[in-house]
């Protein structure tokens, strides 16, 4: 669906992206993630045929960037970064118009059944200039889908909206997901790429990791498995820490962290062997690092080879 | 063609809910028109001495060129005419500058050229569609313009007068010249819009395109030439292959990549 290889633009002596390698399937949301400056931004550009790339290739839906850039606007749909409406103009006008630079043959259809499917149909005569910041997100979102695009680029889409807006446009996106369009996603907001994506790539002008959120997890920190203990955890580590399957094991409290590469199957022995050493547990669960932590503890390791590449 | 239009109908729904952009439209076809026509009511009261008097202030090339068969007050009559046709030449000029000027760094300073160009249109499209919405109103109103400074004229002149202000020179000057500096001034004013990031900058600018045409006025005035038909002729040839070329560069130098990218 999105295939990239070796994708690279410089600007001048500057490279924003290098060599951006990359398959992205059919009806897969992907999640792209990077801190501001990362290039996240030039290579949606470059996938959406807004900029040509220094070098390399990539092709979308079959069709090759710089060969076939009109084919592929036509089957991509984009929300930039801002919504850049036309403010002086109503909702429908604005859809209207893109409607018909998309080549949408029912364009009356098409944009009442988006501002009613994203509830701005009894506001379509009013200018959008007169929109709040998530009702204007919303209509660029429906701007971006009017001519049913197979591949969605949608750039930071809840970027400054309220919470109650943001949660309007990711339910939204999860529809959208639902309808088997491939998404392409940039975010800042961690929880929203967890939530939404199949995979995740994490980018600062390389491409550092790419991964199931799940896989993220592991790669970084294993599964781990938290006892809530009664009394203070310190007194079981012994009880535990000889078993072979026990990776890590680490005392906070009343909490007993034990890393373990299966916890379903290792979990019975576990409790036992504590119940057996006169631990009294109140509860056992798995703990789960958010995207936001993994994605620090990637960034901080990017940022720590990148100092110890430079000093070398 | 389909886009075209819908740039050109896009273009008219932003302009005409601008009203400083609405004022100037209409603004100097109301002045452009109305001066002249106060003018012609004066001179058509004045009586046969201030008639010779005005005709003294007349440079004499223009006697000699334009005046073999008239009488002075005639003359004079013409000559002050001729000047104020001259004048709808300029109004083509001056309505779209303002238009093309926000055309682009509007679109710019709105955030709309991004999703606006990740549209299947082509730089053509886009280009002859902002460009063609700012030609034709000011084509548009310039020929009203003139259909009421005409009939005004026959109305308050007489038939030897009135056939100098519809001789083909002028005719050919108005409606085909007219145009054709009026595509020249929006290509030059589409092309600054496009490298710079501030709308009042492109208006300056733009403004700038307007002087040759002032100063063709200017050596109107004062008798330094004459237009005649074989100038005007001359001169519609020439533009017609300056505004393909014009249109040609200003197609080329819309660098959709610069435009995105240098952004502030």
């Amino acid at each position: 669906m999105i295939e990239t290889s070796n994708l690279t633009k410089t600007f001048g002596t500057l490279t924003a992206v290098d060599r951006l390698t990359l398959s992205i399937a059919e009806g897969e949301v992907f999640g792209f993630l990077g801190p501001n400056g990362a290039g996240k931004t030039t290579t949606v550009r470059m996938l959406t045929s807004l900029i040509a790339p220094t070098a390399g290739t990539a092709s979308l839906l079959g069709h090759k960037l710089g060969q076939a850039d009109t084919e592929i606007r036509r089957n991509v749909g984009i929300l930039t970064e801002t919504p850049g409406m036309y403010e002086r103009l109503s909702a429908y006008k604005n859809l209207a118009i893109y409607a018909r630079l998309y080549e949408v043959k029912d364009v009356d259809g098409q944009v009442e059944k988006y501002l009613r499917l994203l509830g701005l149909w009894d506001r379509r005569n009013d200018a959008a200039g007169t929109f709040s910041k998530g009702m204007r997100q919303k209509l660029a979102i429906a701007r971006a889908l009017l001519h049913e695009p197979r591949i969605l680029f949608l750039d930071e889409p809840t970027a400054g909206l309220d919470p109650e807006a943001s949660r309007l446009v990711r339910d939204f996106i999860a529809d959208v997901k639902e309808q088997g369009r491939t998404i392409f996603l940039t975010t800042h907001n961690l929880d929203e790429a967890d939530r939404l994506c199949d995979r995740v790539a994490v980018f600062k002008t390389r491409l550092r990791v790419l991964d199931t959120p799940e896989g993220l997890r592991q790669q970084l920190y294993g599964r781990q498995v938290v006892f809530h203990l009664s009394h203070t955890a310190q007194a079981a580590l012994p009880v535990l820490e000889k078993l072979p399957y026990v990776k890590k094991i680490e005392a906070m409290e009343n909490k007993l962290l034990v890393a373990v590469d299966e916890p379903e199957q290792h979990n019975p022995e576990m409790i036992r062997r504590l119940v057996e050493g006169g631990q009294s547990i109140q509860f056992v669960g798995e703990l789960r690092y958010s995207l936001e932590e993994i994605y620090l503890q990637l960034i901080s390791r990017t940022e720590t080879e990148e100092s110890d590449h430079g000093q070398n | 063609m389909d886009k075209i239009k819908t740039i050109i109908d896009k273009e008219w729904a932003e302009v005409f809910k601008n009203k400083l952009v609405l004022f100037s439209v209409a603004f100097l076809p109301i002045i452009l028109t109305a001066l002249p026509l106060i003018t012609v009511y004066s001179i058509s009261g004045l009586s046969e001495e201030e008639m010779a008097m005005e005709a003294a202030e007349t440079p004499d090339e223009f006697f000699g060129e334009m005046c073999v068969d008239l009488n002075e007050a005639d003359c004079t009559q013409v000559y002050m005419l001729n000047l104020f046709t001259l004048m709808f030449m300029i109004l083509p000029v001056m309505i779209p500058v303002t238009i093309a000027a926000y055309s682009i760094v509007g679109e710019k300073t709105t955030r709309s050229l991004e999703p606006l160009l990740a549209t299947p249109i082509t730089t053509t499209e886009l280009l002859l569609g902002k460009g063609i919405a700012a030609v034709l109103p000011a084509v548009v109103v310039t020929w009203i313009s003139f259909g009421i400074y005409v009939i005004a004229v026959r109305w308050m002149t007489n038939p030897t007068v009135f056939a100098q202000v519809v001789a083909p020179m002028w005719l050919l000057a108005v409606f085909v010249v007219g145009p054709l500096l009026a595509v020249l001034a929006v290509c030059a004013a589409m092309m600054i819009s496009s490298r710079v990031t501030d709308p009042r900058t492109a208006e300056q600018l733009a403004g700038a395109v307007m002087m040759p045409i002032i100063l063709l006025l200017l050596g109107q005035s004062f008798g330094i030439f004459l237009l005649s038909s074989e100038l005007v002729l001359v001169a519609s040839v020439v533009l017609l292959i300056l505004d393909a070329v014009l249109i040609y560069i200003t197609v080329q130098m819309f660098a959709r990549e610069t435009i995105l990218t240098r952004w502030k």
